[in-house]
């Protein structure tokens, strides 16, 4: 084998017991999907693997000799690289310039461009070493990260989600990829919770739930059912295409209309550039788009959190005023931003103040200047129960809360308000899934009577399962839009990577 | 092996034993001072506790010298509840005690139902101001409010100096013994503050209205709108501009409130104890560093700051008058700042939870 990890535990302050007596084997030349809903404790078991972390109990050997590493440097010197979600890469420096880093050899640029040009061609990570690296897209950043990691002779490869952050066409090219560095006998743990890109790379599987391990089957012989099954204790159901029940579009309700927005983002690619866009009433629209390519500006800009530089925002018939948060939120415009935890609630304060976040201001919350602290606690205290918040008591801070239920918290908030429109951005990322059910049945409840849903996702998955219509957003623009029954997930992958379709193809 | 684990709450008990701990764990320390120095632990806490609280007398003093630091500690405490740190209640303090001096001294003459509530209310204009400067430039430029409160401090006391030793005026005393030595020009009688109680135990004004301030601000932080945004404000910036609070409204808010604590204490300084600006006397008295120590004691509740004052009062009035050579000098402040230490540290202990235990035995094994 060439991992072995026997009996791995590791504890946590406060008694959390991540990892409960894992067992992993991953054999030279495989594929091994690691999978696991969020808190399963995959990213642990990869950081005891990767010498981030030392495992309380259990042995992890390498090629049948048992290791013990105090840092990630002895996994690196043992042939252990990881490539992780957020990248480790210096953007202000070069391609090359990175490669230098911490390698510990020469500072000899030009023999670092060469070795990844050739090493590039070998596996089809084709990058230009002379590139600064904020100057690369998110798909080619994280090739850099893995050609790092084989310039390094890395014998086992350890890829937490790198799925998250691509477009249809980039995966399948990191797939091959994957398969590349399998048949030179490197072995690869790819950690993923999409059941479909389990099932389409992996060789074998090893399923965690709660820090345990459930089992290691062989792919072929499972069905992705099987697996969910596997991984969420229960079966769940999957096939979203045909919701029942979907939610009724008002035609003759236009509850909101943006018209020529736009503003100015963090970079150039991510600045809203005369987007027009409309929602009806119970109308679900998806904007899709590879992260940083201007969806959180858009929703930013129409809530009132970024300046617009021009254009209108109507929400059901009136002007927004460009007066900020309150004025949208009293037009009927309900917004769960992406942080939900650092931006929508207050994280320290009690969830019964997170409830009361918007609606302090006015009665019957507050009467004059004063709170009336019995109807915030009573607001709470309904909203907990019919959204069925799990938690300790209201006046437990929020942050103790699983993000499931801190997701719900901000959903009972904002849909309690019978909102207009509700601007939901990557409700579902990060959460279980269960969690995930319970955040998307509440967008379509919403929908259902009569908001007008505004949903950013980065899942396409997502976005086919629940959208009416689905929008393609790429550098700022609206690059394309779909209608249900025609969602082709070829060309909305083809949008999103900016027409062209080098990037998957590459 | 003793680790430090975060609490993910923080249970209710711990609220009244850190400030109890702490003042128990000062004391200790404190005994072990006065016995490396030779003296009678026991003997000498017997003495500063019957200075401070033995009778009448005693706790009319210890009142009066708890009024400065009931308010400079409520300044505290107003505004590093919401993470402000405004280590400028000296300075604050120092320029209410100039406008109170000020207004004292130039409507004397139209008596006390109309000079002092001048006074108070100037006091409290003059610190709100002092404190909303700094303020200003934090929410403006994002300068940091530790610095600036504090270089305040200085520009505070040498121009209360400038008054009375660098130039002649208003507040100077020209006539008499201020020919000799500078001084401050002392208040009339009839706007010197009045007292409020009977058989030789009496309250300053001062202290009453610090009294009222911390129940007013005990409700704004608990039971207004404005609270709650500061609330919000304080834990997450982002979530408090996500529902649409104006932020550094806010913290400009909070600053001036704190300042006007401040400058209230001054002019009580003025109107209730020295009846004239003393800018030494200020100087030395350290009353809005010592308001830190209150307030931390106090873990930022305001109505804690009350006794909490009453008890740092009771200190101080002891140690000045047991002050002599059987008295370890400068044992007072060391017991302050052992107090300061001792709350910061149970401060500490609220947020981590002390965990012991054994040390695994660990089998080294070299990597391959």
């Amino acid at each position: 084998m060439a991992v072995s990890m026997r009996g791995i535990t590791k504890r946590f302050a406060g008694g959390v017991v991540a990892n409960d007596g894992v067992d992993l084997d991953v054999a030279p030349g495989e594929v091994h999907a690691l999978l696991g809903e969020n808190g399963a404790g995959k990213s642990t078991l990869s950081n005891v693997l990767t010498g981030l972390y030392r495992q309380d109990e259990g042995t992890v050997s390498l090629f049948g000799k048992p290791v013990s590493f105090s840092s990630p440097k002895d996994a690196i010197a043992a042939g252990v690289a990881m490539v992780h979600q957020h990248f480790r890469l210096v953007t202000k420096f070069t391609v090359a310039e990175n490669f230098l880093l911490g390698s510990g050899g020469s500072f000899d640029a030009k023999n670092a461009a060469e070795r990844i040009t050739a090493l590039g061609k070998e596996y089809g990570l084709e990058v230009d070493p002379n590139a600064n690296v904020w100057e690369l897209s998110v798909g080619e950043q994280q090739r850099v990260e893995i050609l790092k990691a084989l310039d390094r002779r890395a014998k086992i490869l350890i890829l937490d989600e790198p799925t998250a952050v691509l477009t249809p066409q980039e995966a399948d090219a990191l797939f091959a990829t994957m398969r590349r560095m399998t048949e030179d006998g490197r072995s690869v743990i790819f950690i993923s919770h999409k059941l479909h890109e389990v099932m389409k790379v992996s060789d074998r599987v090893t399923t965690l739930r709660d820090g345990r391990t459930v089992g290691t089957v062989v792919t072929k012989d499972v069905t992705s059912a099987d697996l969910a099954r596997q991984m969420v204790g229960r079966s769940v159901v999957f096939n979203e295409d045909d919701i029942e029940d979907r939610p009724e579009v008002d035609p003759s309700r236009l509850v909101l209309d943006v018209l020529g927005l736009s503003a100015v983002g963090v970079r150039p690619q991510s600045s809203p550039k005369s987007v027009d866009l409309q929602v009806k009433a119970g109308e679900i629209v998806a904007i899709c788009g590879v992260s940083g390519n201007g969806q959180r500006e858009l929703a930013a800009s129409i809530y009132g959190l970024l300046k617009r530089t021009s254009g209108t925002v109507k929400v059901n018939g009136v002007e927004s005023k460009q007066k900020g948060p309150r004025e949208s939120t009293a037009l009927g415009l309900a917004f769960i931003p992406e942080d939900r935890l650092k931006t929508g609630l207050s994280a320290s304060l009690p969830i019964k103040s997170n409830l009361a976040l918007k609606g302090y201001r006015f009665a019957p919350m507050s009467s004059g200047p004063f709170l009336k602290h019995k109807v915030i606690k009573a607001n709470a205290e309904e909203k907990v129960k019919r959204y069925g918040i799990k938690c300790p008591g209201i006046d437990t801070p929020t942050r103790v809360l699983s993000g499931g239920n801190v997701q719900k918290v901000l959903l009972a908030r904002e849909i309690g308000a019978n909102p207009h429109i509700l601007i939901a951005s990557t409700p579902t990322r990060g959460l279980d899934v269960g969690a995930i059910e319970t955040v998307r049945s509440l967008l379509m409840e919403a929908a259902r009577n009569g908001t007008g849903v505004l949903l950013i996702t980065e899942d396409l998955d997502e976005a086919m399962a629940l959208a009416h219509r689905l929008v393609v957003m790429f550098e700022g623009r609206i690059a394309g839009e779909f209608h249900r029954g025609d969602f082709n997930i070829e060309k909305i992958g083809l949008l999103m990577g900016g027409h062209s379709g080098e990037d998957g193809a590459a | 092996m003793i680790r430090l684990e975060p609490r993910l709450t923080r249970p209710k008990w711990l609220a009244f034993a850190v400030p109890i701990g702490s003042i128990i764990a000062a004391m200790i320390l404190g005994a072990l001072l006065i016995m490396v120095s030779g003296n009678d632990a026991l003997a000498t806490y017997g003495r500063i506790g019957e200075r401070a609280f033995g009778d009448v007398v005693a706790w009319t003093d210890t009142i009066i010298a708890a009024t400065p630091l009931l308010l400079t500690g409520l300044a505290a405490a107003a505004a590093f509840r919401m993470g402000l740190f405004n280590i400028g209640g000296e300075g604050q303090f120092v320029m209410g005690a100039v406008a109170a001096a000020w207004t004292g001294l130039a409507l004397g003459p139209l008596g006390g139902w109309v000079a002092i509530p001048v006074m108070v209310l100037s006091g409290i204009a003059a610190g709100s101001i002092w404190a909303a400067i700094p303020g200003f430039f934090k929410t403006k430029f994002g300068t940091n409010e530790v610095i600036t409160t504090l270089m305040f401090n200085y520009i505070a006391a040498s121009f209360a100096s400038f008054l009375i030793f660098g130039s002649e005026s208003f507040v100077r005393e020209l006539e008499g013994s201020g020919k000799v030595f500078p001084q401050g020009k002392v208040i009339s009688d009839d706007v010197i503050w009045p007292a409020f109680g009977g058989g030789g135990f009496s309250v300053p004004l001062g202290f009453i209205l610090g009294c009222i301030a911390a129940m007013a601000l005990w409700l704004l932080y608990r039971q207004t709108r404005f609270g709650f945004e500061i609330g919000v404000v304080s834990d997450s910036p982002e979530a408090a501009r996500y529902a649409g609070i104006n932020v550094p409204r806010t913290g400009l808010a909070v600053m001036t409130i704190s300042g006007g604590l401040a400058g209230l204490g001054g002019a009580s300084n003025i109107g209730d104890i020295r009846h004239m600006l003393d800018p030494k006397g200020l100087n030395q008295s350290g009353y809005g560093y010592t308001g830190i120590v209150v307030a931390a004691l106090a873990r930022w509740n305001p109505i804690a700051v009350i006794p909490v004052s009453i008890l740092l009062g009771g200190l101080a009035n002891a140690g000045r008058s047991l002050q002599g050579e059987d008295f370890p000098a400068g044992l007072v402040g060391t017991l302050q700042g052992l107090l300061l230490f001792c709350a910061v540290s149970g401060e500490f202990l609220t947020r981590y939870r002390v965990r012991v235990a054994a040390r695994r035995a660990k089998v080294e094994v070299k990597a391959a």
